[in-house]
């Protein structure tokens, strides 16, 4: 019986992980999500809005994260994550800040404040209660820009 | 987090402590003093509780059996600990298996360098219970094994390249010694002591939340070594093929399952494992994990399936 389980959800899930590779967004600038009801689930751009505001403050308070943001124009950074993460969730918006190589390349940003600021930003969509499985679809097109954004 | 760890790398006598070490770097985490009067929103963020320490919480895998990141059953190729690449990481476990007539205590410690080696240590204790009369050697006859694991990261990253199909494959060797070598000398098994060297790959598809692992391990081990390695006919390295899946309802919360092919070289059958899992991450350093496992015959009992218990503490 469990051995039933266990290979039904084996073979389930290397069908599943193989046809959703395929869908999967890439890192180059303009990648999305591939279903556009996520939008819905972050509460559309005035979802994002309250979002970016609970992640700067957030960010703010890491130390991890903190020095970075504290002497930045935290407003324009969210008004551009709003545009940013609104157009990568296929909503209603054009994203027409820097390119993330460039914003970040003088910024000396290790693995560990790449992954402090994903936390602060899961600990956001959380506290405006966007479903776990919908934060992973933002984080799986959010997380390969590691490479041009952590330097160290 | 980051001073706990900066408190870590300033006191190598902590790594030989490992132990102690990762309890009280818990208790710091908990008592951490916070920074000046903070910002409602931020306050909020703050305590809402576990998630990425330095790697995403749960994706980090609990300890295996043998001492290693992984699965219950099987290794990962995923580096133990919370450190990423600047840092070093670590975690102590205990497990206990119960099944009907047997049951398994494991107990140890690993450290993840840089998020490219993994060291550990774990000790097995194998206690036969009435079994052990039934064969003559007595009630709660127990075999111990101690096992020293290493692994190194190769390529990839299981967590962030998210665009591509490449896991994170990791290398690694479990080297054995099981105190009964009169015993299994006796019953024909040729050694007491043994290497498993596998090959882990490993991926989180962050977009269907699972992360799926495949290993193939050479290995020449009865019962993953209880019972010695090799038998007097039988002593050559084979492969076998193990896998997990698991599936995050939460950042704190994974379900899964898992199976691990093993040799059956013995005069007594040996079958394949197979289990479903609860891993759950109550803080950041903790998670537990609770398993259902069916083991199959071991010697002279057939069927034994076990309740899984582990508890792991990292840093
Ligand atoms: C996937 C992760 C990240 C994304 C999507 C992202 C996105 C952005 C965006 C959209 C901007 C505004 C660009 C503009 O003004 O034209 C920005 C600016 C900035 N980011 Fe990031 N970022 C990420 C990671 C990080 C990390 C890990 C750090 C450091 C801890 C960081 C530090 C900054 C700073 C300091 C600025 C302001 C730069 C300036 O105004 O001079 N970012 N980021």
């Amino acid at each position: 019986m469990l051995k039933k389980i266990c290979f039904a959800l084996l073979a389930l899930s290397i069908t599943a992980s193989g046809a959703l590779v395929a869908t999967q967004a890439s890192a180059q600038e303009g990648a999305q999500v591939s279903d556009a009801a996520t939008f819905k689930d972050f509460g559309e751009k005035a979802g994002l809005v309250k979002i970016m505001d609970d992640f700067m403050a957030g960010l703010l308070k890491d130390p991890r994260t903190k020095s970075s943001f504290e002497n930045v124009d935290q407003q324009r950074v969210k008004e551009q994550l709003v545009d940013q993460i609104c157009a990568i969730l296929k909503g209603p918006c054009e994203y027409k800040g820097g390119k993330m190589g460039q914003v970040h390349r003088e910024l000396g940003i290790n693995r560990e404040n790449f992954n402090a600021l994903v936390e602060q930003l899961q600990f956001a969509m959380d506290k405006n209660n966007v479903p776990f499985s919908s934060q992973n679809k933002l984080l799986a097109v959010l997380a390969p820009m590691h490479r041009v954004i952590v330097t160290q | 987090m980051k001073p706990i760890k900066n408190a870590l790398l300033k006191s190598p006598a902590c790594y030989v402590a490992a132990c102690l070490c990762a309890i009280s770097a818990n208790v710091a985490a908990q008592t951490e003093p916070k920074t000046s009067t903070p910002a409602p929103a931020a306050a909020d963020a703050e305590k809402s509780g576990p998630t990425f320490s330095s790697k995403l919480l749960l994706t980090g895998g609990v300890t295996n059996i043998e001492g290693s990141a992984g699965g219950g059953l099987t290794p990962w190729a995923i580096i133990g600990g919370n450190g990423t690449k600047e840092q070093i990481g670590g975690s102590v476990f205990y497990t206990q298996a119960r099944a009907n007539d047997y049951t398994l205590n494991v107990a140890g410690a690993m450290v993840g360098l840089f998020d490219r080696v993994e060291l550990s240590y774990a000790e097995q204790k194998f206690d036969t219970r009435e079994v052990g009369g039934a064969l003559g050697l007595g009630n709660g006859y127990k075999f111990t094994q101690k096992i020293y694991g290493a692994k190194v990261r190769v390529a990839g990253d299981a967590v962030l390249e998210q665009d591509s199909w490449l896991p994170q494959i990791a290398v690694g060797l479990q080297h054995k010694e099981n105190d009964r070598g009169d015993l299994l000398r006796a019953l024909g098994i040729k050694s007491d002591r043994g290497t498993d060297y596998y090959v882990s790959a490993t991926k989180l598809f962050l977009n269907s939340s699972i992360l799926v692992n495949g290993t193939v391990r050479l290995t020449k081990a009865n019962q993953t070594g209880i019972l010695g390695f090799g038998t007097n006919t039988k002593d050559k390295y084979k492969a076998y093929a193990e896998g997990s899946v698991a599936y995050l309802l939460r950042k704190d919360l994974a379900i899964g399952a898992e199976f691990r092919q093993k040799p059956d070289n013995l005069g007594f059958k040996e079958n394949n494992w197979y289990d479903v899992f609860v891993a759950y991450a109550p803080t950041k350093n903790i998670s537990v994990t609770l398993a259902y496992v069916d083991l199959g015959n071991i010697v002279i009992k057939e069927k034994q399936k076990a309740p899984y218990l582990s508890v792991q503490i990292g840093f």
